[in-house]
Order: structure tokens, then sequence, then C-alpha cells
């Protein structure tokens, strides 16, 4: 056909990928691993977006992708899965190099772009055939392979309607079955459950943990407790490094409230109690928060110091000294707090 | 081959998904009748071809072809499909010889949508349906040199208003280099030999000739080979321009 056109040069340059040897496998430095980020960097003019960005991904796992606004998770997405070209390093997907076997790499994920962009004038049936007719999927499995992500993502309803016209929910759901419709080996999802409601959340969550176990699954979120509820490890990075990476647990020992003791107490006896919290053994510091109901009770806050189980100590010491207690709970602390500590000093370094 | 035929297939449909087809479809058929009757005179030449059909050709097309260009690469820019399209594996070039083929033929078909004109003459005299064949094939040719012009000025920009403004007077640059406007601000300070070589790029040259029945392989050539190094420069402004 047409290009059969061109001449020997220009092809080679454009096709030239196809004549490459095939040999283009690179083994995993780290055993088992499905990602591995190597060195990626990002600038955008005098911004530099990503900065040397190191990290992998291995089977099995669903990484959260933590930062702020503008910390570079999109854009480590886009070099990830080959879209943007990076300026320095590059990522191995499945053992191949996304810069040397684009589309190797490209044929072995899926990938849900930030805000789902999607072909309006299609129908969720039409364009994924289309997806599905790109990946080379054949006629047989294909349709079985559409049934499946149509009845996992609920789109029976909406099959033959333009997507145009569908409501936020159903486009996202649209992105996602087109990002799982070939039971990709890495799962790369930019956001996933941006738009979708409680139930459509909790649908995406439980599906994304049932489809794990084989893959490598990378999503960016701004939501924490989706982080909490599905993912095996978080990264936060902020101004295009990274700040943290560990198990959404080990995140939340971080946090200042961690395994803190909060005491509800009358209000008149607040100040005994204070004292007494003060004096038991591991407590680093006591806050005093305005009870529930108004004037009348008072809340004691007793912050443990690093690693140290407070608890049992505190309860023994307030039955000591006969203080009544309304109210006794220990506190996990909040991802929202660590994630604060850990991103906003690098925002006011970049601001200053 | 095969990721071709499939953005073939889609771009083609969503060419009809609109009415925005059937608009174009309409407008150029009204166009074309209309400017061959009233303004080419084909009755009061008393002359059994279509050259007054095909003298208005490179006009219309000036104009219509970028505003069926102009979508390709400015809309999935603009929607963000473009970041999916480019990670689904395939080629680039095949992207961008896919979108291409589905335009032009939306436009052969358009173009096809004329058989009226060339029904009346044969109803009206004995007209030589072998020039006519040719002319529309010649025609559908520079069409196509339009429509690679244009789809480079669709991927620079996001703006589908740009992109047509841009693919218009790109076009018109190519349209008119041989004309004696262009000429002699050229021949002026460029030596003989250069502005021999702008004239050479003239769509008016090349398809006054055709539309004359007499089909130049240096014709064909320049048009063939103008589309092929469009496509190619047209892959390389969509690799560039991604994510930007």
């Amino acid at each position: 056909m047409l290009t059969n056109l061109f001449p020997r040069a220009v092809t080679d340059f454009i096709f030239g990928e196809r004549r490459r040897p095939r040999s283009a496998i690179v083994a995993p430095s780290v055993p088992g691993a499905l990602v591995e980020v190597k060195g990626l960097s990002k600038r955008f003019g005098a911004i530099t977006a990503v900065d040397g960005l190191t990290f992998h991904v291995g089977r099995g796992e669903v990484l959260g992708f933590l930062g702020p606004n503008g910390a570079g998770k999109t854009t480590t997405m886009r070099m990830i899965t080959g879209y943007l070209p990076p300026d320095a390093g590059t990522a191995v997907v499945a053992g191949y190099d996304v810069l040397k076997s684009p589309l190797d790499v490209k044929a072995r994920i899926g990938y849900l772009p930030e805000g789902a962009p999607l072909y309006g004038d299609m129908t969720p049936k039409s364009f994924l055939e289309f997806c599905a007719n790109v990946r080379g999927l054949h006629p047989a499995g294909k349709a079985r392979r559409l049934g499946m992500v149509s009845d996992l993502l609920h789109l029976r309803s909406v099959w033959l309607q333009p997507i145009d016209t569908l409501s936020k929910g159903f486009k996202r759901r649209v992105g996602l079955a087109q990002a799982i419709l070939m039971n990709p080996q890495v799962l790369i999802l930019d956001e996933p459950t941006d738009g979708l409601d409680p139930n459509q959340k909790h649908d995406v969550r439980t599906l994304l943990k049932e489809m794990a176990g084989d893959k490598a699954i990378i999503i960016s979120t701004h939501i924490l407790e989706e982080v909490e509820a599905v993912c095996t490890r978080a990264i936060v990075i902020a101004g295009g490094r990274i700040v943290a990476d560990d198990t959404p647990a080990a995140l939340l020992r971080r946090s200042r409230l961690h395994n803190a003791v909060a005491v509800t107490v009358p209000a008149e006896v607040a100040a005994d109690g204070e004292a007494v919290l003060r004096a038991v053994a591991g407590v680093a510091a006591v806050e005093t928060e305005v009870g529930d109901d108004g004037d009348e009770t008072v809340r004691l806050l007793a912050l443990p110091e690093a690693g140290q189980d407070i608890a049992a100590a505190v309860r023994a010491a307030l039955t000591k000294a006969g203080i009544p207690v309304r109210e006794f709970s220990v506190r996990h602390g909040r991802l929202d707090d660590v994630f604060r500590s850990l991103t906003i000093p690098h925002a006011v370094e970049r601001a200053a | 081959m095969h990721h071709v035929r499939v953005i073939f297939k889609r771009e083609l449909a969503a060419y009809f998904a609109s009415p925005v087809a059937y608009v174009f479809i309409v407008i150029f058929v009204a166009l074309a009748g209309g400017l061959t009757f009233h303004v080419g005179g084909l009755f009061e030449r008393g002359e059994a071809d279509l050259r007054p059909f095909f003298q208005f050709h490179p006009w219309l097309y000036l104009l219509l072809v970028p505003a069926v260009g102009m979508r390709l690469w400015a809309e999935e820019r603009k929607s963000g499909t473009i970041e999916l399209l480019m990670t689904l594996p395939i080629r680039p070039a095949e992207a961008v010889i896919g979108k291409f083929l589905a335009a032009w033929t939306f436009l052969g078909l358009t173009l096809a949508l004329t058989f009226p004109l060339w029904i009346t003459v044969n109803v009206l005299g004995r007209p030589d349906n072998g020039v006519i064949l040719a002319a529309y094939l010649g025609s559908w040719l520079m069409a196509g040199g339009f429509l690679a012009l244009s789809g480079i000025a669709s991927a620079l920009t996001r703006n589908q208003v740009v992109a047509f403004i841009l693919g218009a007077t790109l076009s018109f640059v190519f349209m008119m280099s041989g004309v004696d406007l262009v000429q002699s601000l050229v021949r002026g300070w460029l030596p003989p030999v250069l502005a021999e070589t702008i004239a050479g790029f003239s769509f008016l040259s090349h398809f006054n000739a055709i539309a004359q029945g007499v089909i130049d392989l240096r014709s064909l050539v320049f048009f063939a080979s103008l589309i092929v190094a469009g496509l190619f420069i047209n892959t390389i402004v969509v690799e560039r321009g991604k994510g930007a």
C-alpha cells in the first residue's frame, strides 16, 4: 500500500524497530520486578518535573503513587508508558526497555491516562472493539473479553450509547475497561476512581485487589483512604523526587498521632488527668481538645514517644489515680498528616 | 498494515458519526455545481466536457480540505485522546497514514458524489470520458496534496480554528507558487533555478494540465511525493507535539 512509496531510508527511520533484532529483553536487576524505573528525569523549560526517579514494582504489588498536584506523578506515568520521552533514565517493563522497544512495552501495559480521555463519538462497544483490534485480539477471544470487562465494570446498560452522553462515572469505567481489556501484566492507572461515587469506588478497589495477584499495578491518587484500602506499597513524591517509599502501615507509623491515646474526662478533673498522663513513662506530650459535648468534658490526647505503646500504662495510671474516664481510644494516626508532613516542607522549599 | 486498517476504519466512521460530514458533502457538491454552471458557464460554452467543473477544484479544495483536515490531530490533542492513541502498541506513522487515508477516502467519496455533472454532459453530448476520468483522479490526487498539508497544520496545534487557518495558508502558498504574483516577488532576488523550483511546487500549474486530460507523469509524481513527504513531516510533528 502507501508505505511502499516511502524510500527505504524513510521506512527504516519510521519502521526501523521491526528490523531490529528481537534480543531486546533486559534481565531485571531486581528479581521479580515487572516495572523498573531507572533514574527517570524530565524537564519542561526551567521546571524539573521529575528528578532522577528510581523504583521498581514487583508482581502482585499494588503501588500507590502519591504526591501533591504538580509533583510529577502523571509525567512519570507518561514516561513509563512510552508517551513522553524522558530527558534521562529509562523504564523497563516486563523485560523491555521503553526507549528501545516501545511497542513491546505498550503491548504489555494497560494504561488509564489522566482524565480518562475517550473518543466521544464512539460507543463503549465500538471503542473497546477498536482497542481490541489495535491490540490484535483475535475475533473468538474478543467477544468473550468484551463481555467480561463490560460485566466487571457494569457497562451493559450504556453499551450502545455514545460516550459523549455518558456520566463521568461511566466514562471513567469505560477508560478502566480499556486498560484491563487485554488482562495486561502491568496496569498503570492515573486516578482510577476520580469522579466515581462511593459505591463505584468500592467496586473498582475490589476489582483492583482481585486482579493484583499476577500483575504489577501502579495507581496515582489523591484519596489517601484508597491507599490504605488497596495498596501494598506507597511512594510519596514531591518536587519530582521520592520522599517516602513504604507500606501504608509503615507510613502510618510515621504519624505523630500513631498509637496516641485519647481520653475523655469530666471537665472538673481535666487538670488532674493531664498531670497523671504526663507522668506516665513513654508519653512525650499531652494536648487537650474540646470534648464533643461542649464544656462538660475535655478530651486529653497523650502522644507517645516514637515507637512506644502507651495504652496499657495510661489506662493503669488513670485507674490508679481514680479519674473517671468517659471514653478511651487509641489513635492510629492518619495518612493525611503523614502526607502533609512529608510534602509540605518540600512545597515551602520550592516556593522559597 | 493491520494497524493502519484499524485506525482507518475508526477514523472513517468518526466522520460519519457527526452531521459535519453530511454538511460538508452538501456544501462541496452545491458549490462545485454552482460554480460550474454560473461562473464556469458549462452550457454557454457549447462544449461537452467538464473543464468548467474541474478548473474550480483547486479553489474549492483551498477552503474545504483544511476544514476536513483540521480535526485530524488538533482534536486528539485537545481531548487528550492522543495519549490513548500513542500508548497503544502502534507506530506513530501507522496512525498518521491511517488517519490520512480515512480523510482522503472521505474526500474521494465527496468528489464521486458530483457524478450528476458527468451524467449531464453525457446526456448533452459526447464527451471524452477518458479525459473526465483522468481529471477526476487528478483532482483526487491534488486533494491528497492539500490534505497532507492540512494534516501537518493540524498536528501543530490543539486548536482546530488555528489548524484550519494554518492549513489554508499553507495550501495557498503551494497553490500559488507558480503564479506571476508570487514569481515576480521571487525572481528578483533568487537564482532562476530556485525560482523555477518554487514554480514547480505550484498546484495550479500541475493541476491545469491534468484538468485538460493531460496526464503528465511529473505531475503525478509531484502530488504523490508531496503526500509522502507531508505524511513523513506529519509523523515527526506528532511525535514532537506529544504532551506539549
